[in-house]
Order: structure tokens, then sequence, then C-alpha cells
């Protein structure tokens, strides 16, 4: 099912499309995290519509690749992109959370297929995928691991106690891709605990390191098709994203983590993505 | 009098470790996962046997969890294994959300539960686990007694799908079932009949719940004595019975009194058969310095203390 053909006009015309859809399911829903899905956009766009090897039709394929979002906040993000590749009924999108839905404020893959494992708590994505590399490798499987992770999320030590594993035992099945859009829930990551210097903490730990612009295509098709980037090697794309992406008032905006637009808000970023105001 | 110095003891590791490999020989989906805890695990053996099968993360508790979740999703059937106070205290959110929620399936191993540390002290104590695990949902929780139930918990947890917390101990106990017995979870033993009382012990608490039964029974007062080796799910008909027999009961474990198999035998107890009841276990406090038997002596779980506790509950003036 890999869909390598996709052009990157495509995926640009796919993402804004899916950044209009998202805006809407936060308006009218009330709630949501838009900042950080608009940041994850573009990279789950090109993860699932030109990289992973998945079929929606049978989402527990064992020999499937598995992708795992960390920053299970994003969840609109997730639940447009696994509606709009085909694991559940665009529809059902007009559920999100509200009583009953499965579609909760954090993912669970015991209700929605296509998630991988339950997120919602920083720092249990990289874990997690770190085992199903490991276990890939004990059974000899080729398929692959990816994890999105925040960078606010990196404060948990978590991540660093599996991005030393990883590096120790050379998961090159392995790559995690952080979504550096720079902010957190109430401040700038710098301003509250900084990462930097981040690609070298990762080096350090013995990953392949890269930075890319995280909402350019090119950019992250040419390092997504080139994994692993190190023969023996974890992968770790710092992808330098913007929060709110696209919407010019929420971007860069630590108070857009998960504000709900106005009625006039929603009207405007509806018209900045080229939708009908 | 101490009566199981008189018999063979065993430390449960030994057949927990022995079940293991027998299972991985069988079913290559068996791995395990260990934080540095090879040795206290007892898994050198299958590490020799299978050592691409055994995951070593190093002193990482949180990420062993999360690791365990993930080679569960990779189709893999994980044993992660670590000393208990660690493995429920270290990564419980992990538990809570990687496994439980997650509904992965993960088999979680504590050893040297309770104050199996002893003079290690509090910080390596473990009796706040049945508490923790207790209170998350999709999460069933088995305390075996002796080598036997060990041996066939791990092959039950080996062969039923979902989450799981297997918690062991180093201390040595002796043989307290049959050879023909078999455990069954969510099914207490009756290890003795008994009209007067009922003990309801699991762990190493079973074999001096049965040590009180006896000396109890030099008085004329007869103990049902029920080995709750599930502590989730909680076998509420074995309860409700021994209550509606018995119309007393002491629940015994190595543990905090609050939170643990007393308190999840007082939930069935005060909703469907109210009865005097008392909890036996450590008193909410963090333990003295001192080897297990002596603290385990210290706290009265011991069974003279269990005798004492259930003279006083069926209001039998003590000769002491």
């Amino acid at each position: 099912m890999l869909q390598s053909m996709i052009s990157t006009q495509e995926l640009a015309d796919l993402a804004c499309q899916q950044r209009r859809q998202n805006l809407e399911l936060i308006y009218r829903t009330g709630m949501g995290h838009i900042g950080g899905d608009m940041s994850a956009t573009d990279i789950l766009i090109t993860l699932y519509f030109a990289i992973l090897n998945i079929d929606p039709s049978r989402p527990q394929d064992p020999h499937r690749d598995r992708f795992i979002m960390s920053k299970g906040h994003c969840s609109g993000a997730l639940y447009c992109t696994l509606a709009n590749r085909g694991f559940f009924p665009v529809t059902e999108l007009t559920t999100y959370m509200q009583p009953l839905s499965k579609l909760n404020g954090h993912p669970d893959r015991n209700k929605i297929p296509g998630v991988e494992t339950n997120t919602g708590p920083l720092g249990h994505g990289l874990p997690v995928a770190v085992g199903a590399a490991i276990g890939a490798k004990i059974s000899q499987q080729s398929w692959r691991t990816y994890v999105l992770t925040g960078d606010g999320e990196l404060q948990e030590g978590s991540n660093w106690e599996a991005a030393m594993l990883a590096g120790h035992r050379g998961l090159d099945n392995l790559t995690v891709i952080i979504d550096r859009n720079r902010l957190q829930q109430g401040d700038w990551v710098a301003a509250t605990n900084t990462l930097e210097p981040l690609a070298q903490k990762w080096q350090a730990f013995g990953w392949a390191v890269r930075e890319i612009d995280g909402h350019n295509y090119e950019e992250l098709l040419e390092s997504l098709k080139a994994l692993p980037l190190v023969k023996d090697k974890p992968t770790c794309l710092i992808a330098h994203t913007h929060k709110g992406q696209g919407i010019s008032f929420m971007q860069d905006h630590p108070g857009w983590h998960h504000r709900v637009p106005t009625e006039a808000e929603y009207h405007e970023a509806l018209k900045e993505l080229g939708g009908v105001a | 009098m101490n009566a199981s110095l008189e018999k063979d003891l065993f430390d449960c590791r030994d057949a927990f470790a022995q079940s293991l490999e027998a299972l991985a020989e069988q079913d290559e989906r068996i791995v395990v996962v260990v934080n540095d805890s090879v040795g206290s695990s007892k898994v050198g053996g299958f590490k020799k046997k299978f050592p691409d099968r055994l995951i070593n993360v190093g002193i990482a508790e949180q990420n062993m969890v999360g690791v365990g979740a993930g080679l569960a999703n990779a189709g893999l059937i994980p044993f992660v294994c670590a000393a208990s106070c660690f493995l429920t205290g270290r990564a419980l959110e992990q538990i809570k959300a990687d496994v439980a929620y997650s509904n992965t399936n993960v088999k979680l191993v504590g050893i040297s539960s309770g104050m199996a540390y002893g003079a290690l002290g509090p910080t390596h104590h473990s009796i706040e686990d049945f508490a923790w695990t207790r209170v998350i949902a999709n999460l069933k929780i088995i305390a075996p007694a002796d080598p036997l139930e060990t041996l066939q918990a791990i092959e039950m947890a080996a062969k039923t799908v979902g989450p799981m917390f297997l918690r062991l101990s180093r201390m040595g106990v002796p043989a307290v079932h049959p050879q023909g017995y078999r455990f069954e979870l969510g099914k207490a033993a009756r290890l003795r009949e008994g009209q007067d009382i009922t003990l309801i012990a699991n762990g190493v608490m079973v074999t001096r719940a049965l040590e009180a039964a006896s000396l109890l029974a030099q008085e004329g007062i007869e103990a049902l004595v029920l080995n709750m080796a599930t502590v989730k799910p909680l076998d509420q008909a074995a309860i409700i019975q021994a209550a509606q027999k018995t119309g007393a009961i002491i629940s015994i474990e190595e543990h905090s009194m609050h939170g643990g198999l007393g308190s999840a035998v007082a939930e069935v107890v005060v909703e469907h058969a109210p009865v005097k009841m008392r909890i036996l276990g450590v008193p909410g406090v963090f333990a003295p310095t001192g080897e297990a038997p002596w603290l385990l002596e210290h706290f009265g779980l011991t069974a003279r203390g269990i005798y004492e506790a259930a003279k006083l509950l069926k209001g039998v003036p003590s000769h002491a």
C-alpha cells in the first residue's frame, strides 16, 4: 500500500484540506490542541500518504509499519489523518470528544483502528517504539517503527532512557521525528527548560541526526525515504516546525496551545487556509 | 515454635525461572525484559539458553515497561521482571497507560516483593504494590504461595492473553499445595476446612496462616483457610461463602494493611456478607531496620500473631 508516487503538490493539498478539517473539528467541539495539531500536520500527511507501509483495511497486519503518536494530545491531527487515510469514516470525526465517542481526547488503540498505543501522558511513545523495534529485530521482520514526539515532551526523562537503549542496540529500524515547534503548553521550551544542544544530545546517545524543515515535503520525503540515515543507528529527524502553522495569528504564539478559536477567529483562520470564510 | 523451619523451604524464583525456560522452549514469542536484574530475577539460565530473547534495558524502569508494551505490539510475549518496589513504584504510569489501558499482552513480574529485602529498608520494600496495581483497571494480579503454584501461575500467564502482574517473593516457603493441585485464575484454594473463623492469605503468608490454623485447632477453634492467590479478579463467591459459614474473617498479607488483599476482601464482606473482620499487614508505617523474618515477627505476621488475632476476634481470652 506504499503510495510512493504521490507528488509534493498532492501532499500539500491534502494537508491544506486537513488543516481546515482539523480547525473545524476543534471549533465545533470546543476542545482540542490546535497549535500542536497544525505543527504536526505535514509530518503526519507525509508519513501516512507517502511513507508508511500500512493497509487501513488490515490495521492489525503483523507486517505493517508501526507509527506511534507520542504527543497524544494532538489527537485532532491524528484522527483527521487516520480518517482521511481510510482507517475509519470521516463522518465519525464529528463525534470527537463527545460522550461515548471512540475519539477520546487522547487516542485509544482498543477503539480506533490504526492507533498502536494509548498515549496522553508524555514521554511514553519512544519507549514503546523502542520495544516494537527490538521486537522486529528479534523476529527478523523488516517493518519499521516511527514515533512522533513533541519537543517540550523531551523534558520527560523516560525519552532519554529509551534513546540510550536504542543507541546501544543500534536500532536502525527505528525513527523518531521531533515536532520542534519550540513551544510547550505554558511558554517557550527554551524559556522553560531548554533542550539545546538538541542534535548533539541525540548524537551523543548514538543516533544519526538530521535537521529538516517539518513543513517542507521535499525535505521530509528525502529523509524518510533514506532510512536508516546510517546503518546500525536509529534515526532522529529534528523537524523544525511552527505551532499553529498556516494560521498567521496562531503561528508561534504561546497562547494557542489549546485555546479554541472564537467565531470570528474561526472564520479568519478558515480564510487563511484557503477555505470559505 | 516455627513449624516452617522443620520443612524444606523453596525460593519461588527458582520455579519461576524453570517454568519460564520450559515455556520459552515451546513458544518462541516468549521474551524477558529486565532492569539489570538478571541475577535477582534468576533469569541467568534463560539468558544462556535464549540470549537474543533477554532484553536488559539497564537501570531504567519506565523504559523497561514501555519496551515491554512495544514488544507485545510486535507480537511477542514479554515477561518484564524487576524488584517489585521499582517495577510498580517507578513505572506505575507506564503500567497504567502502556500495559493496562492499552491492553497489551505484558506480564509484569515483581520479584522480592513485600519486605523480602529486609534490612535494606523501606526504599526496597514493596508493601504498596497490591494497592497501587489493584486500582488500575484491566490488570490481573496474582501472588502465588509456593513453587507449584508459581510454576502454574507463570504457565497460565504465558497462555492467557492480557495484562498481568505476578507478585513473587525471594523468601523461602514450604510446599503448601499437594502435588495434584491445579491453580485456577480468580479462584481461591481451600487449603483447610473449618467453621469457626476464616483465614485468607496469599504469598508467603499462606504457610503461616496454615500454621496458625493448627495452633487454633489445639484450642478447639477450627479455621477455614483460603489461599487467595488471585487478588484481581477476586473470588467473591468464596469470600461470601466463607463469611456466611464462619462469621469471622482475618486477612493476612505481607503488604500494607491499607489497600491490599485485606481491603479487597473487606470490600466484598461489607457489601455482601458483613461479618467481623480483621486485616493483618503492615500498619501504615515505614518498617524499622531488620531482616525479613524479624520484620514479619515485629508486625505480628507470624503463625502466633495470626493465632492471637483470631482468638481476639472470636472473643476467646488469650493465655499470653
